[in-house]
């Protein structure tokens, strides 16, 4: 089995720790890791700002860069979630499909296709667990509050199998951070209150450790935290399962 | 009002001025939000109950010209009469044009959005027609000279103490009086006075039913039915898209209704009006006022199927944080985000982004209207339309090119370079902002891909 | 009064529904909802209970006839449109009247076709109420429900009421209530403060 490691644009420029922890641990996981060096960008930032349709130099790229592997790997559900909804290209509608069907988010990679059962990763912290909501509404990662549906956590369950790591319980266990791609920006003042009152809740909760399966929402709590002067830090879900 | 000129986000801004306010404001939101989950995880078939309303609804839509007219005829053999308007405008004329014949220049209004989209208390006051609404939230912001911030808690903004001042104020209460009980008995005895003396009523309309032409309106205060049964003239309005097929039917709504809205079983009070009564005229305006342009948007026309249960404002992260007001329309929230721009595109371009498209509107929504999904494609209609700002337009085609193309990414190989340079955010000056509040990211020595490079030999 | 159905606005409207309605799908079923095994008396009484009403068991209308003074202030003006209540109250069987003239009345006492389990509802309809206004204009309501009419949800409900005709009906649920002012409930906003209910049986 052949993955192609697709790294999100952000985490590239900035969190390459979340990549390499990703790489790293399906390596260790004994799967045979691809890195295509010419990828950029899924082309969410334009589509969720309402021009999906400048979209097609980003998916004629990823579709020359991802089309041959058996899977796609890519450590973020809101990428994930966009190429599987908004991939499309008239001219290779095959290829465009197989990568819509094969592309999966790091955590539901390790639970769903290799099936993990065990880590040999060590965390003696407590950790807060940020459900993103692309990732958890959209590929349905975990259960959702709002529906009448059995409990379960993708992400939790591996996190429960690192020796020492004790999750805390939020009192939203799914509220939206308030990072929502351009939204961060375009409407400041909310996006910021709701990312203080995320981090707020992880806080009195006593996290030492905020993470999740989006380094995108973990940015902007971390950007809250920092400017609180707060010791919290924010890790990738990877960089913990690898034993970090 | 100013909120003409300023957008969802800017009015946004001004709400979170004051953040203790914003706090109260989320947790009451978030209370309610709270007590219809719990409400809701006490019924098992709670997700069978919402794909058989989106069902319905979704059968509703796809007859609707046969079930109005189905509804029209039984509504006119049980001796209700039945106007049509078009738009905002005929509405408000065919209404008053009911109290002109009956010479009535005082009436009373139970809750309505329909009314409120259709500035209907503006047009009447105009024409010398006095309007006191009887929901104790749409009397207080009446009272406040507001619109309601929210579609089934109209005063959800308001704290008790300026209650206590608008009643002190125009009820003659004592200042500083801001008990609940006691404003509630206040206003229980101002309007069972208004109930007494007005001859005519307007009521809106929660369901229609195309097999008996009854139509039913839900309270918790009991105001409509205080009004309409003591008046000679009774007004029903409704959106064309209030039709299902067949009483059982609402069984279905009702069970979905309040619990979905605050937590309750059903509300104190769900009304069938099937006939007038001895001596009483009753009146039906079936309202399209874009409706039928709604229903013509394949993307965009499941937003009709919504029973105004308010679900997706309390759930909403962004509502609870901006307030109401901030969305500039009579229904505001996610679902006044998605019903909006069919009525008015550039007026209401900013409210499909307002979201960060989290997903739990279309989550807790009683008939299944899948919201976030419609916020959007909303973005993608008002951006091909030409609505976006323009430097929005140049940086995304900058971004765009930069993406479309390894090379320009890679250029200069720097980790965070390209992004210092073309994301909104990445700037640390006051302007930005990302910096505002928050810190940037550190950038590292390296790029993930100058990493690959130099520790894996592969691809 | 006259109904003109053929007029410009409602053939534009419909016209416009017409061309842009989507292709006919069918009504789904709904058959096979239906409540659980719930007892429905108990069920009904923990939730009329929560929701701010009251419920009382009795044998029969002599023990409501006693009850009354009990729970009322019955030297005020009550009115009852049972025949079997006639000696606790004025007996209104549906004369023509102006309903404004109810405006004092302290305590309504009426019956209702059968109750609802999930939701502490009762349904009355005018055949029943007489007045339209009855039981929402007076200051206490009580209504009289046999125990063995209680159905588990709004699905027999709605069975009940089937295809029979009124002018009007409603589904009243405790006391008139609102939580407009800060959430804070308060009962009795226009209609009744206070809803009992007795169970007869």
């Amino acid at each position: 089995m052949t993955v192609g490691l697709f790294i999100p644009c952000y985490v590239d420029q900035f969190y390459p720790g979340a990549a390499i922890a990703c790489l790293e641990l399906l390596e260790k996981l004994g799967v045979n890791v691809v890195y295509p060096k010419n990828q950029t960008c899924c082309g969410q930032p334009m589509a969720n700002s309402g021009f999906e349709h400048l979209t097609h130099g980003c998916n004629e790229l990823f579709i020359k860069n991802f089309a041959e592997f058996d899977y796609i790997v890519a450590p973020s559900g809101s990428c994930v979630l966009h190429v599987r909804d908004h991939l499309h290209d008239d001219a290779q509608p095959e290829k465009a499909r197989h990568i819509s069907e094969r592309i999966y988010e790091f955590t539901s990679f390790l639970t769903d296709v290799l099936k993990v059962t065990s880590l040999p990763a060590k965390f003696p912290h407590k950790v807060g667990m940020h459900q993103s909501c692309h990732g958890q509404r959209g590929l349905h990662l975990s259960s959702m509050t709002e529906l009448v549906a059995p409990d379960f956590s993708k992400p939790g369950s591996l996190l429960n199998m690192v020796e020492g790591l004790e999750l805390v319980e939020l009192s939203r266990k799914d509220e939206c951070c308030g990072f929502g791609g351009t939204f961060c920006v375009a409407e400041e003042a909310v996006s910021v209150k709701m990312g203080k009152d995320r981090v707020a809740d992880h806080l009195e909760h006593g996290a030492e450790y905020i993470t999740g399966v989006d380094m995108s929402c973990l940015m902007h709590m971390e950007g809250i935290l920092n400017r609180q002067g707060s010791k919290v830090k924010v890790l990738h879900i990877a960089q913990i399962l690898n034993g970090e | 009002m100013t909120n003409e000129t300023k957008d969802h986000s800017a009015l946004a801004d001004i709400f979170n001025k004051d953040e203790a306010r914003v706090n109260w404001h989320d947790e009451t939101l978030w209370w309610i939000r709270a007590k219809r989950d719990k409400a809701v995880h006490q019924l098992p078939e709670w997700e069978d109950l919402r794909e058989t309303a989106s069902r319905i609804k979704h059968n509703v839509l796809s007859n609707m010209s046969s079930y109005l007219q189905q509804f029209e005829a039984n509504a006119i053999a049980n001796g209700i009469t039945v106007h049509w308007a078009a738009d905002a405008k005929e509405h408000n004329q065919i209404v008053l044009s009911l109290l002109q014949k009956h010479s009535v220049t005082r009436m009373v209004k139970s809750k309505s959005m329909l009314t409120e989209e259709c500035h209907l208390n503006e047009y009447l006051g105009e024409n010398g027609v006095d309007v006191i609404d009887s929901d104790l939230g749409e009397r207080i912001v009446q009272l406040a000279h507001e619109p309601p911030s929210h579609i089934v808690l109209p005063c959800i903004h308001k704290k008790k103490e300026e209650i206590g001042e608008l009643f002190h104020q125009y009820l003659g209460t004592p200042a500083g009086n801001a008990d609940p009980q006691f404003l509630t008995e206040t206003a229980r005895h101002h309007l069972r006075e208004t109930f007494l003396t007005r001859r005519a009523a307007l009521t809106g309309v929660n369901f229609a039913i195309a097999e008996t032409g009854e139509f039913v309106v839900c309270t918790n205060e009991g105001n409509a039915d205080m009004g309409a049964h003591l008046a000679d003239v009774h007004i029903a309005s409704m959106g064309f898209e209030k039709i299902i097929p067949e009483r059982k039917h609402l069984s279905v709504f009702l069970r979905l209704l309040t619990r979905s809205a605050t937590g309750q079983p059903i509300t104190t009070y769900s009304s069938h009006f099937g006939k007038p009564r001895p001596g009483q005229e009753m009146h039906i305006v079936i309202v399209d006022n874009g409706r039928s342009v709604q229903l013509g948007r394949e993307e965009f026309r499941n937003s009709l199927k919504c029973i105004r249960c308010g679900a997706c404002m309390n759930t909403c992260p962004v509502y609870r944080r901006s307030g109401g007001h901030s969305y500039h329309n009579a229904i505001s929230g996610p679902i006044g985000a998605i019903l909006a721009p069919n009525l008015d595109m550039e007026k209401y371009a900013d409210l499909p982004f307002a979201s960060t498209l989290c997903g739990s509107c279309s989550n807790v929504c009683p008939v299944k209207i899948d919201i976030h999904d419609q916020l959007y494609k909303w973005r993608q209609v008002i951006v091909k339309n030409g609505y976006a700002t323009k430097t929005k337009k140049a940086g995304m085609q900058v971004m765009t090119l930069t993406l479309s193309s390894p090379t320009i990414y890679h250029v200069g190989g720097k980790a965070g370079r390209w992004f210092m340079k073309h994301v909104p955010f990445a700037v640390n000056n006051k302007l930005n902002p990302w910096y505002k509040q928050r810190d940037m990211p550190e950038p590292p020595k390296e790029s993930f891909g100058e990493w690959y490079s130099k520790n894996r030999k592969k691809s | 009064m006259t109904n003109e159905p053929m007029n410009a606005s409602r053939d534009k409207i419909l016209a416009a529904i017409t061309q842009n309605q989507p292709a006919s799908v069918p009504v789904p079923d709904i058959s096979f909802l239906k409540g659980g095994p719930e007892d429905p008396e108990e069920k009904f009484t923990t939730v009329l209970t929560t929701i701010g009403g009251k419920v009382l068991k009795v044998k029969g209308f002599d023990e409501i006839k006693k009850l009354l003074p009990e729970h009322f202030d019955t030297g005020k003006r009550v009115v009852t449109t049972l025949a079997e209540l006639s000696d606790a109250g004025q007996l209104y069987a549906g004369e023509p009247i102006d309903p404004h003239t109810m405006e004092d009345i302290e305590l309504t006492i009426t019956s209702a076709h059968f109750a609802v389990a999930e939701n502490g509802a009762v349904w009355v309809t005018e055949e029943l109420i007489k007045q339209r206004v009855l039981p929402f204009i007076c200051q206490h309501l009580a209504v009289v429900v046999n125990a063995g009419s209680i159905v588990p949800t709004m699905h027999e409900a709605y069975q009940k009421i089937g295809n029979t005709t009124y002018g009007f009906g409603t589904f009243i649920a405790g006391p008139s209530k609102t939580a407009d002012i800060e959430q804070s409930l308060v009962l009795g906003a226009h209609g009744p403060r206070s809803m009992t209910v007795f169970i007869l049986g």
